[in-house]
């Protein structure tokens, strides 16, 4: 019997369409993956199974009228109709918990559905649980969750990346076919190319952030994983577009082509017969490994054997990137965790006067990363220094932004590069020096400064863990960047590590494994 | 570019809001000082003609109808309150003299 949790999102609805599953079916299938391998991968922070076996059976009924009522018959053309889904815990879903991987938001319920949440709903998506992340999405290996980490699927003992790695791993582990993320630096994209699956943010302003909880404004924006591109185009297209509650959300209209990648390989691989790309030598950073250098280098080549052209290019302001990504994220984050007062909802400290409770219910309600990101957003907006530190920041910004744009100006299609420059790293390895941890993102955290679509997607192994290939299009470009991934997938269909699962999944459904908390806290000692 | 003393440190905790304890302020003393070093590449860039950039897309002026659309549901939104009295949030005397 096929195990459906090795279905990709397409196939599953076909088989709804069909009538050889049902929705119950598939959800029962994820629910007991994901229960089972908690404990050792620790990749969810909710799982809802009455819920979703509510929502299954509600998505039945939709395709069984679908079949028998013509006035209905528009569903069966739904590609998430019946399909599991996770949410990363900062998505709020109408009473239930969202803490964004914080101890200040334990307790609380979500009064309201995020705007993606109503699109999903209506799509007709099974929503399984919440997924776990860096605290406030500050981070890049889940390593800063309140709730402990979430273990790389790959190998136990090594961070799935961030701070979407909840969703990532999810994904990875097959517990769901589709995640939600949100990418502010590269938390959808890093931890997509360290799972070994494909993960995309998209334009800023292209999905509303009604109901998301918010960490950078001006880079913020919510993507797609899935474990192949035409479903990750799906997901994307299933919660894109304008809506009036989040006023960064772009009257840009989405090009259906998102929901309608090409299925076969031949015609996605000939998509990519006279595409120009541009390869950006400054993306190839010092401390890149050799083996993820190796893999990005085959991979172009692979590009080139199927009729693109790759061209050295040039990003100048690329080294300026990480020094202004972390003084920008910051200090909005710093404004936007204002909120967390302890006075309408949240933790809360009521022992002082109103002073003593704010320094109370912060200091005890934030973990270490993100209080030193408030130090610091703090201090780069203060008085004497906002014009040295932030105004410095953005007019830099302008710069990165103008690099990306001349490469548009010349008729590139996109941009090929590293979307990590490491493979996924051990639990604690980074967690000493917080500027050997951002620089994770060198290679993600540009596109989001400029306000690109990027997505990451697998390229092989090195070491025998997952590397990320990352294509960079121009801003609305998100339909023929992921045409260029689906060629890409295409062209590598036939490669040996394509049919290889995560190393580590048979350990993590293992009773006696120990947590990725136990991990973490015996490996941060034994870095000292 | 600044170096972030002691003093410095508590003065930005306090203006954050933070209550920290005497190891955070030293953990976060060397570790703010160290992330600062790397901003300092920043001024190498000539950027004194170069305009700032707040946003990416250029959206402006995006405007709703005027028109009366439902609240949140209210005990939805107070469930949520750490100390409630009726419809009301209770929340920390502010002034000396009720």
């Amino acid at each position: 019997m096929t195990d459906l949790t090795r279905l990709t999102a397409h196939e599953m609805a076909a088989r709804l369409r069909a009538g050889d599953v049902s929705a119950r079916e598939l959800a029962i299938a994820h629910l007991d993956a994901a229960e089972r391998d908690d404990h050792g991968l620790h990749a969810w922070l909710s799982i809802d199974r009455d819920r979703a076996l509510a929502e299954a059976d509600a998505a039945d009924d939709r395709l069984a009228a679908a079949r028998t009522d013509p006035d209905r018959a528009g569903d069966r053309l739904r590609p998430l109709l019946g399909i599991p889904v996770a949410l990363k815990d900062l998505v709020s879903l109408a009473g239930g918990q969202c803490t964004a991987g914080s101890r200040i938001l334990t307790g609380y319920r979500a009064p309201y559905d995020a705007h993606i949440t109503e699109r999903l709903r209506a799509a007709g998506a099974v929503i399984l649980g919440k997924t776990n992340m860096d605290e406030f999405a500050m981070g890049s290996s889940t390593e800063h969750s309140a709730f402990g980490p979430t273990a790389n699927p790959w190998a136990l003992d090594r961070v799935p990346g961030g701070s979407s790695g909840g969703s990532a791993a999810a994904v990875a582990a097959f517990h769901t076919p589709l995640a939600i993320g949100t990418d502010t630096g590269g938390s959808i994209r890093q931890p997509a190319a360290l799972c070994g699956v494909v993960g995309m943010k998209p334009t800023y302003g292209r999905v509303s952030r009604y109901g998301i909880v918010a960490f950078a404004s001006s880079l913020d924006q919510i993507g797609p994983f899935a474990r192949d591109v035409r479903d990750a185009g799906a997901l994307l297209h299933a919660i894109a577009g304008r809506d009036e509650r989040d006023s960064t959300s772009s009257p840009e209209p989405v090009p259906a082509t998102l929901a309608a990648l090409p299925a076969d390989d031949d015609e996605a691989a000939a998509g990519l017969r006279g595409k120009r790309f541009g390869l950006p030598r400054e993306y190839f950073v010092a401390g890149m490994e050799p083996g993820v250098e190796t893999r990005i280098r085959e991979a172009v080549a692979s590009l080139e054997g199927a009729g693109a052209t790759v061209e050295e290019v040039s990003l100048p302001h690329t080294d300026y990137g990480l020094a202004t990504y972390y003084i920008v994220a910051p200090a909005e984050a710093s404004a936007n965790l204002a909120r967390y007062d302890g006075i309408r909802y949240g933790a809360s400290r009521r022992d002082g006067d109103v002073l003593a409770d704010y320094l109370a219910t912060r200091g005890e309600g934030f973990g270490a990363e993100v209080k030193r990101r408030i130090m610091l957003g703090t201090y780069a907006l203060s008085a004497g220094y906002y014009d040295a530190y932030y105004l410095k920041a953005q007019k830099v910004r302008t710069l990165i932004k103008a690099d990306f744009d001349a490469l548009w100006a010349q008729g590139f299609d996109a941009l090929v590069a590293p979307t990590s420059p490491t493979i996924a790293f051990r639990f604690g390895a980074r967690l000493a020096d917080p500027v050997a941890m951002y620089l994770s993102d060198a290679c993600t955290l540009p596109v989001n400064m400029a306000g690109l679509p990027g997505v990451s997607i697998p390229c092989g192994l090195s070491e025998g863990l997952p590397v990320g290939l990352q294509l960079i299009g121009a801003a609305w470009s998100e339909a023929p960047l992921l045409g260029l991934a689906r060629g890409y997938e295409a062209i590598t269909a036939g490669a040996a590590w394509r049919d290889l699962e995560p190393t580590g999944l048979a350990e993590a459904a293992d009773p006696a494994t120990p947590t990725p908390a136990e991990r973490m806290a015996a490996m941060t000692a034994a870095e000292g | 570019m600044a170096t972030l003393s002691r003093a410095d440190v508590e003065h930005v905790a306090h203006l954050a809001r933070l209550g920290l304890t005497e190891d955070e302020l030293t953990r976060l003393e060397g570790q703010l000082n160290h992330i600062l070093d790397q901003y300092a590449i920043l001024a190498d860039v000539p950027t004194d003609d170069i305009p700032p950039t707040a946003q990416t897309i250029e959206l402006e002026n995006i405007l709703r109808d005027d028109v009366v659309t439902p609240s949140l549901p209210l005990d939805a939104v107070l469930r949520n309150a750490p100390a409630r009295q009726g419809d009301h949030i209770v929340v920390p005397a502010i002034l000396d003299e009720r």
